[in-house]
């Protein structure tokens, strides 16, 4: 059972470590999967208790029900009527019971493997949830979210249902089939192996059925999502469809691929069917024969024709569970490919945490330093960095500007140790941050992001995200400081206006302003603006101009950006490129200088 | 809100913090089980599949009397073994024999036809949904997402697909129902009638399950959606997370939606569990009823044996057609809902269309002219208050002016998206209304702000809007826009898959695809709405080239936010308030010390979408000078 190539995405791409590496590896995830119920042992043992009485009782009912059928043959025309019908009685009552205990413990078999199953869930959950909140940004820089989510959500599912679908099916099955073999075969040797002869068929073939239709499943799947990407991408796109009226070839390309999945489907459906055909002329097959051969045995004088209906009854019993073997071989293969994807993620090592020995910062006035610092991302042959010194003090901003790929965002990552450099160290007031704890360190340290990002919840939750104990007069503070105030005053609800996916949709200039006053609340030292993507509008920028400004008096601020009107006021400004520091100075002595940066601003202030 | 803040104790919950709230409520409603219309207009895309739905259900039928049958053949294997030898049973295998083949037969062409007839109506389905998208306005667009779209095609789509396989095979579950009943009836009047008095209950304890059992799996349908919702949140925005040191606080809001979860899973699991044990003593009954009273009537020589074990048999099948049938109901709830909103998409009425007599386009005049043209997107809320445009052939024109000013509808109205309410539109001399959509397609072509991309190779999206172009005429556009250099490093060149709408590109890049794709269409006129702050600077030098070159010997309308994009246009037109304010080249209408010369002077890097209050600002700045 190899993972597909399809599914995985190797997520250390430093130490690529080969997944789902075949039988041995599968097991042993299925074997970890397995040992989580042990975490739950009472309800665990409690679950298979009740599928051995569920399957006890399961067998007991065609006994009876036999019985009752010899009871009424054998007394047939006889004196003891009274006998009789106290007999047939008295197994009616044994045919109720075993019935009622039957559906007793089947429901606690199913209800405890599920009970047990959903707590495995639970705590994996939690403990995925922990895990992606600890991992590094390079981490989440390499593996798409979307992957993620996958994890989270179907391969966690994978894992939980196993417990139930697969562990607590298996055992049922054992015990059911178990006993009744032993029934039967007992009670006539030949029959019962007659009754039975369907079974090892069966079970081979909806192994085997299983696994090719979750195989062709999954390219289903891929199949649909071609077509949900077409219909997704034409409307997404409909004025460039339109526009270049398109519609013919956007009905080709559908056509293409809505028909490459329904002849899959149908295929599919095809050899579904045609097993499950084989499978069912399998089983009525032994039916006939335990039929014809029964009939004789019991003209024979054999066996009483109670046996034979017993026999009966019991071959439609376990028709359902024998089939349902494929279930089992699928739901394993499942949780393996599952498995091995949840617990590369749960298995990962932390990779930026504090050092053994790591300090809280002390307080101080702000003064941070770069020296000579040198960064190179994980896996790339280039430095993002190359040599760079810097100081920022308080009251002090700094501007930093380059082309895409220069390196001002890789700064922006190393203030608050997102990653360690590879060479040089950072400084905060005098202390080297490699050597302080995170939180202390991200307490002095405030990042404005440029991807703004806002959660489902009110304006004041999403202000008050890195302090939830901020009183309203705070956050209106902290707003008022991003210039955003006026704007929340504005609006119906106010502060406790709902933003995010399905609330007030607020503009790119104002997102950003959300996210000034996010980190304004949490009064860092140092406070980086990481604009070097942003498309705000001129209105706008002269607007977070104001607010940079005012936070620029008291703190040390870093500006990165490729718009020069935002920092063209800084005290210094430095030009990156490649790494590297190739020009730094104030806006009028780059201006005098004539190099790079004023080309630059020539381009933007006069288009030329 | 007075309370000092700083003084205020950090333990226990916080009170601003809140998880991902369940926004997105399920689209189920549960409202009728049958709606004539829906049935209706369904059964019109059923219509073609006419015979092989005759034949599904004739298998169906044919299934379940085989199904029926087979108690009886047991019956008759023990009643005639019993009374004759060897003989008649031999005579009862060869027709067991033969209603096994029946059954499996039918059992085939069931399953075969049902379930492949309905994958080919919803394809069906899902294509004329496709295709009446293709041809409604764009207007509706405009209002409806397209993620709601989305859920229609596959959601919506998806529940029919349960609803029409389902609904053939619970015409056989309806027959079984009253087959077991019939026969059991038959077979002995009272015994069958005595049985038959659990089925009732069994209807009733199924029916007073259900709506507390639906409650239940809605709700934990809908908290796991709610943990599912927030683990996303945290996965998307994991960078403010750890910038804001908000992990343990996470935590434990997180741990406290998966304990909710946690207990509405178990909950809903009760449920579920709990009408197994009921189901088996009701079933337990019967048969009870069965022995007693099968037994005695044994005894009193009024039934045979096998009537007794022929009960016994259908007994136990009793269950599993009410079970189905039950929850059809519900499938059927869903699917009418489905179908109401499914048919909605295809209702929308097709409003521009090629008029009959519409002509098409030769492309030997590159003018565009708007004649007092007055257009809005919603009646009484006009953009375009009567606009004059006239552009020559092979002229450069520039837009520009404050949002809402109506740059973006007169760049639509030329495509013909949208319909003028009032006076004319005119391309190559002919009132769009009139020409054929294909023809002014391939006469006017578009490089949107954003650039789009569709999924598929860089050569795919080149010749996207002439897909018989040949590969030389694709790189040759991609040189003269400056891309075939970026192109020709990577590892597949022309023939690299662009991941999810060229995400794997940069910005630029796509935009320079844009550019290759406009190319390729070699459309007389271009209307191009330019790139915004987005662009960096370092790339923009090499955009400013590539326009120029796709601009050339072309009649080039221009959403213009870059300084340098407006100055080397031939003309510049200035809009504000849906009327054209100024028009001039950049030193004429600096002469002019209107409007334009206004927002220069407030040294903006771009124009890009200057909010009205600061035009108004540099206006009367300008008059106070």
């Amino acid at each position: 059972m190899n993972v597909s190539a399809a599914e995985t995405v190797d997520l250390s791409r430093d130490h690529p470590r080969p997944l789902g590496g075949g039988p041995d590896e599968d097991a042993r995830v299925l074997w970890r999967v397995a040992r989580l119920s042990l975490r739950y042992p009472w309800r665990t043992g409690m679950g298979l208790a009740s599928a051995l009485a569920a399957a006890g009782f399961q067998v007991l009912v065609p006994q009876y029900f036999g019985q009752a059928v010899d009871h009424a043959h054998r007394l047939l025309g006889a004196d003891g009527r009274a006998e009789a019908e106290s007999a047939l009685l008295i197994t009616a009552l044994m045919l109720l019971g075993a019935s009622l205990a039957r559906g007793l413990f089947t429901m606690a078999h199913n209800y405890l493997g599920e009970d047990v199953g959903q707590r495995i869930g639970y705590a994996l959950r939690l403990q995925y949830y922990e895990k992606l909140q600890r991992l590094s940004f390079a981490f989440h820089d390499r593996v798409h979210s979307g992957d993620l989510m996958t994890r989270g959500m179907l391969d966690l599912e994978g894992v939980r249902m196993f417990v139930n679908t697969v562990l607590m099916r298996a055992a049922l099955l054992v015990f059911l089939i178990g006993l009744g073999a032993a029934l039967v075969l007992s009670s006539h040797l030949q029959l019962g192996l007659l009754s039975l002869s369907y079974a090892p068929f069966v079970a081979w073939r909806t192994s085997i059925v299983h696994l090719t239709l979750r195989r062709s499943w999954l390219l289903l799947q891929e199949k649909l999502s071609v077509v949900s990407r077409i219909m997704e991408e034409n409307m997404g796109g409909v004025r460039v469809v339109r526009a270049f009226a398109a519609q013919p070839h956007e009905m080709a390309k559908f056509d293409q691929a809505s028909d490459a999945a329904l002849a899959l489907a149908k295929r599919r459906i095809g050899s579904r069917v045609r097993e499950s055909t084989a499978m069912s002329l399998a089983f009525y097959g032994a039916m006939g024969l335990v039929l014809w051969f029964g009939g004789q045995a019991v003209l024979a004088g054999e066996i009483s024709i109670g046996k034979l209906a017993e026999i009966l009854a019991f071959m439609t019993i376990l028709q359902t569970p024998v089939r349902q073997i494929g279930l089992l071989i699928n739901g394993s293969s499942r949780a393996a490919t599952c498995g091995a994807r949840l617990f590369e993620v749960l298995d990962l090592p932390s990779e930026v945490a504090d050092r053994p020995g790591a300090a809280a910062l002390r307080p101080g006035i702000g003064v941070l330093r770069f020296e000579d610092v040198s960064f190179t991302y994980p896996g790339q042959a280039r430095p993002a960095l190359d040599g760079v010194s810097l100081e920022v003090r308080p009251g002090h901003a700094l501007g930093i500007v380059g082309p895409p790929g220069s390196g001002k965002s890789t700064i922006a990552h190393l203030i608050p140790r997102f990653y360690d450099p590879t060479a040089g160290r950072i400084t905060l007031d005098g202390q080297d941050i490699k050597w302080v704890t995170l939180a202390s360190l991200r307490h002095a340290v405030g990042v404005v992001q440029q991807d703004a990002f806002l959660f489902k919840a009110p304006i004041d939750a999403n202000i008050a995200y890195g302090d939830p104990w901020a009183d309203r007069a705070r956050i209106a503070d902290a707003s008022g400081a991003a210039q955003l105030h006026d704007f929340v005053a504005r609006l119906p609800h106010g502060y406790d206006t709902l933003v995010g996916e399905r609330g007030v949709s607020l503009s790119g200039g104002q997102r950003q302003r959300l996210t000034i006053a996010r980190t304004v609340l949490l009064a860092p030292s140092v406070v980086v603006f990481d604009d070097s993507t942003a498309s705000v509008d001129a209105a706008t920028e002269s607007r977070i101009h104001a607010a940079i400004k005012a936070l620029a008096k008291t703190r040390a601020v870093v500006i990165i950006s490729h718009r020069l009107g935002t920092l063209m006021r800084a005290d210094e400004i430095v030009f990156l490129d490649g790494g590297r520091i190739v020009e730094r100075g104030s806006h009028a002595e780059l201006m005098a200088a004539g190099g790079r940066y004023q080309a630059l601003f020539d381009l933007q202030a006069h288009g030329r | 809100m007075n309370a000092p803040s700083h003084g205020a104790p950090r333990t226990g919950r916080p009170p601003r913090a809140s998880l991902s709230a369940l926004t997105e409520r399920e689209d189920v409603t549960y409202g009728r089980a049958y709606d004539r219309r829906v049935v209706r207009r369904l059964a019109a895309h059923l219509a073609p599949y006419r015979g092989k739905l005759l034949l599904g259900v004739g298998a169906v039928l044919l299934h379940t009397v085989t199904q029926l049958a087979i108690p009886l053949v047991i019956k008759n294997a023990i009643d005639q073994t019993l009374a004759a030898g060897t003989e008649s049973l031999a005579a009862t295998i060869a027709i067991f024999a033969a209603i096994m083949l029946l059954n499996g037969s039918a059992s085939y062409v069931q399953d075969l036809v049902v379930g492949r007839t309905a994958e080919t109506v919803l394809r069906d389905l899902r294509r004329s949904m496709f295709a009446h998208l293709q041809r409604v306005p764009m207007a509706f667009f405009d209002k409806t997402q397209v993620g709601r779209l989305m859920s229609r095609l596959q959601g919506d789509v998806g529940a029919l697909q349960e609803f029409l396989e389902n609904s053939v095979l619970s015409v056989g579950e309806l027959v079984l129902l009253f087959g077991i009943a019939g026969v059991l009836l038959w077979l002995d009047l009272w015994l069958g009638l005595l049985t038959l008095s659990v089925v009732p209950a069994l209807f009733q304890v199924r029916v007073l399950w259900l709506p507390a059992a639906r409650r239940a799996f809605l709700r934990s349908r809908e908290s796991s959606a709610i943990v599912n919702g927030a683990l996303a949140e945290n996965i998307n925005g994991v960078r403010t997370v750890q910038a804001m040191r908000r992990e343990s606080v996470n935590f434990d809001l997180f741990e406290e939606r998966a304990r909710e979860n946690l207990s509405a899973q178990l909950w809903s699991i009760t449920l579920a569990q709990i009408i197994v044990p009921i189901v088996d003593a009701l079933t337990g009954v019967a048969m009870a009823i069965v022995v007693v009273i099968g037994g005695t009537f044994v005894l009193d020589g009024r039934i045979e044996l096998g009537v007794m074990v022929a009960s016994m048999f259908y007994v136990q099948r009793f269950f599993d057609p009410i079970r189905a049938l039950t929850s059809q109901y519900s499938v059927m709830q869903r699917a009418m809902a489905s179908g109401e909103r499914i048919f909605e998409v295809i209702d929308v009425p097709v409003a521009i269309a090629d008029r009959p007599g519409a002509v098409e386009l030769d492309g030997a005049d590159a003018s565009v002219t708007l004649e007092d043209v007055r257009f809005g997107y919603e009646p009484g809320l006009p953009v375009l208050h009567g606009v004059s445009i006239a552009i020559k052939p092979g002229e450069t024109v520039a837009l520009v002016g404050p949002t809402g000013s109506g740059k973006t509808s007169i760049a639509a109205l030329v495509h013909g998206f949208y319909e003028a309410c009032a006076g004319r539109v005119r391309v190559g001399g002919r009132d769009v209304r009139d020409v054929t959509q294909a023809s002014l397609g391939r006469m006017v072509g578009m490089v949107p702000q954003e650039p789009f991309l569709f999924t598929g190779t860089i050569l795919d999206n080149i010749v996207y809007a002439r897909p018989d172009a040949t590969r030389a005429e694709a790189e040759a556009a991609a040189q003269a826009v400056g891309a075939h250099a970026f192109i020709a490093r990577l590892p597949l060149g022309y023939d690299t898959p662009l991941e999810q709408r060229g995400l794997n590109l940069s910005l630029g890049q796509r935009q320079l695809l844009s550019f290759a794709r406009a190319l390729v269409a070699d459309t007389p006129i271009l209307v191009l709405d330019e790139a915004t702050a987005s662009i960096d600077s370092f790339t923009e030098r090499a955009i400013q080239q590539a326009l120029a070159r796709l601009l050339k010997g072309r009649t080039g309308i221009v959403i213009a936010h870059r300084l340098a994009t407006i100055r080397n246009a031939d003309r510049i037109i200035v809009l504000r308030d849906g009327h054209v304010a100024e028009t001039g080249t950049h030193d004429e209408l600096l002469r002019a010390e209107g409007l334009y010369a206004a927002l220069y002077a407030m040294n903006f890097a771009s124009f890009d979408d200057l909010p009205e209050d600061v035009a108004k600002r540099a206006v009367s700045a300008r008059a106070a000078s």
